[in-house]
């Protein structure tokens, strides 16, 4: 306890201590956040950045290496890749974000009612135990086959095989929860159901749920990638970082750059994610608290 | 089996009469039932209003089963409850809310049963939210005055569980029993994680907190150290059944069941010159619930067994005025 309060008792001010405390105990979050707040403004901020129309043909330029004009140089159609490369991460951000969001609401609310209610458990963990049992990428493509190609569909095409992860992770909380004196508690009091899940039960979840969240969120961006790659995902008509590849696969011993630059942006955007997931769950673990 | 009745004119604040608890064995996928656990076998008895019964027995020997039924938080086999009068061993959890008020519960474990991320006095205050008792304004007030009445201060309503000690922690747990003023508080081993110093404090505030409010405890434990100070009447159990119920002193002056017996010799005296007249070493353990001995359940360790013991149950009679044994020998 004295140990704690030490920093105080210097004159720093605690809002600044506390955030470069964070910096100096956590440099993976750190980092992650600021290549996250990067990509998330040259999605937003795309059309200014110097590019151009990412869908315009210029077949007299095709196949240019990077140079000042085109920064990435330009595909076998003669696009600008760079203007391709950053319109794409808008893909990617948006799938990665709607999955994480879409797949940790419904995944928390099928692994609550699991975690509480023994038939449901036993039907829906058979289901989800099957969903696993098939690759996630096999899942998506079957699913992408039901329908045409949208980036709603591809969405929804990787949100099925996601979420079984996180009802395996919510409903494991609740089960190691349920039977605590506290909840048993709060039962005897005549606390409503409803009740007990969110003030006594989800609080709990809520930061392995962040933590899952950015896997899946990760895993997603991949997902969408291999999709639009085996040409089942983003319609080519919208560039995304799969598609880009996809096109430029054949020209890989001429024009490496078409590959490179897109993969580049996707290894860097996952690594981005991963780190950030690895930095909140050492974080949030009791056992790296005890720090504090 | 005839129901021990409360001693005195007061209408009995609970009343249990022949409650049962079978816990089903299950195996396998189809969930094929292989057995029956017998938790609580037949237990009858009456808490009077500002009465303290103590629960006594070895672990396992169903007596925190009995709390936890008797709050409907399990659902019993058999059996009737009833609060105050009105059976509610059937009542429907939406019935039941408004009853919950009436009986609450002080758990065995300080910190487990709290959440850990609530703030003591959100912990406190709960209850209020749940049964509509006071307005938004005015809860602060009462959960303030609930934290002085058991002896913690104000200040710290907004401190979080793990910042307290373990007997703060109990204090806690009491407030939010409290909280609704019920007139039932079931203690399940309230004290036995405690610190022996603090032991005393704590069940010193819950004999106040009683003589205050006439508030009636279901005391359980299994420390006849404890059982002995703050009990009125005490129900001795073992596998299932209660097997002597008494006054407190004549349970401790003339035990009637030979498992009593044992269980008085057991406790230790504090002066080391002291002779002790006769220690009883019981042999072996606990049976296993799941296949409880034929006749008597304590026959197999009982050192009067006859032949009788091992085909006949006892019944629980009254054998003098309010003192109730269930033993072949008397």
């Amino acid at each position: 306890m004295t140990a704690n309060s030490l920093p105080q008792d210097f004159a720093v001010p605690r809002q600044r201590s506390r955030l470069f405390d964070t910096v100096r105990r956590h440099p993976t979050i750190v980092l992650g956040m600021l290549i996250m707040l990067l990509l998330a403004a040259v999605a937003i901020f795309a059309p200014y950045l110097g590019t151009s129309d990412p869908m315009k043909l210029n077949p007299v330029f095709r196949l240019r290496p990077p140079s000042e004009r085109w920064w990435f140089g330009t595909d076998h159609l003669g696009r600008d890749l760079y203007s391709r490369v950053l319109y794409g991460s808008r893909i990617s951000l948006q799938v990665g974000l709607a999955v994480a969001v879409v797949a940790s609401v419904i995944g928390t609310a099928i692994g609550l009612l699991a975690g509480f209610v023994r038939w449901i458990d036993a039907v829906v963990m058979r289901i989800m135990d099957g969903l696993m049992a098939v690759p996630g990428i096999l899942l998506a493509i079957a699913l992408m086959a039901l329908t045409k190609a949208s980036v709603q569909t591809v969405i929804i095409a990787i949100v099925v095989p996601e979420v079984p992860r996180i009802v395996r992770l919510v409903r494991s909380v609740v089960l190691s929860l349920r039977e605590q004196p506290f909840v048993e508690a709060a039962e005897a009091t005549g606390t409503r159901f409803h009740r007990i899940l969110i003030r006594h039960i989800l609080p709990s979840a809520v930061a392995p749920l962040i933590v899952q969240a950015t896997y899946v969120c990760a895993s997603a961006m991949i997902l969408e990638a291999i999709l639009s790659f085996l040409g089942a995902g983003t319609p080519s008509s919208i560039p995304s970082w799969g598609n880009i590849m996809a096109e430029g696969r054949q020209f890989v011993t001429v024009a490496f750059w078409i590959l490179g630059f897109p993969g580049l942006f996707l290894t860097l955007t996952v690594l981005a994610v991963n780190l950030l997931g690895d930095g909140l769950r050492d974080m949030f673990d009791p056992r790296m608290r005890r720090r504090l | 089996m005839s129901v021990p009745p409360p001693s005195g004119t007061d209408i009995a604040t609970l009343e249990v009469e022949d409650l049962k608890k079978h816990f089903p064995i299950r195996r396998g996928i189809l969930a094929r039932r292989i057995g029956t656990v017998y938790a609580v076998d037949g237990v009858s008895f009456a808490v009077r209003r500002g009465e303290t019964l103590g629960l006594v027995g070895e672990s396992g020997c169903g007596k925190s089963t009995v709390g936890r039924t008797v709050l409907k938080l399990l659902e019993p086999t058999a059996g009737t409850i009833r609060l105050q009068g009105r059976d509610i061993t059937h009542l429907a959890a939406g019935e039941l809310r408004p009853l919950r008020r009436q009986m609450q519960m002080v758990f065995q474990d300080p910190y487990s049963s709290l959440n850990p991320r609530m703030t003591a006095g959100d912990i406190v205050a709960e209850p209020f939210g749940i049964h509509g008792i006071a307005a938004d304004a005015e809860r602060e007030d009462r959960v303030a005055a609930l934290f002085v009445r058991v002896g913690l201060r104000p200040e710290q309503m907004a401190d979080f569980p793990h910042q307290f000690s373990g007997g703060q922690r109990q204090r806690i747990g009491i407030a939010r029993a409290l909280a609704v003023s019920p007139s039932l508080i079931i203690g399940d081993e309230p004290v036995s994680a405690l610190d022996v110093s603090i032991q005393a404090q704590v069940i010193n505030l819950m004999t106040d907190l009683q003589d205050e409010y006439r508030l009636s405890y279901v005391f359980i434990a299994h420390d006849l150290a404890v059982i002995e100070h703050i009990s009125h009447r005490i129900a001795v159990m073992y596998l299932g059944r209660i097997v002597e119920l008494a006054e407190k002193r004549a349970l401790f002056s003339n035990p009637l069941h030979p498992y009593t017996e044992a269980l008085l010799s057991a406790v230790p005296i504090p002066n080391p010159r002291a002779t002790r007249s006769k220690r009883i070493i019981l042999a072996g353990d606990v049976p296993n619930p799941a296949k409880p001995p034929s006749g008597c359940h304590f026959h197999t360790r009982c050192p009067y067994a006859e032949a009788r013991c091992r085909v006949e149950p006892p019944a629980l009679r009254e054998l003098a005025p309010g003192h109730w044994a269930s033993c072949h020998r008397h």
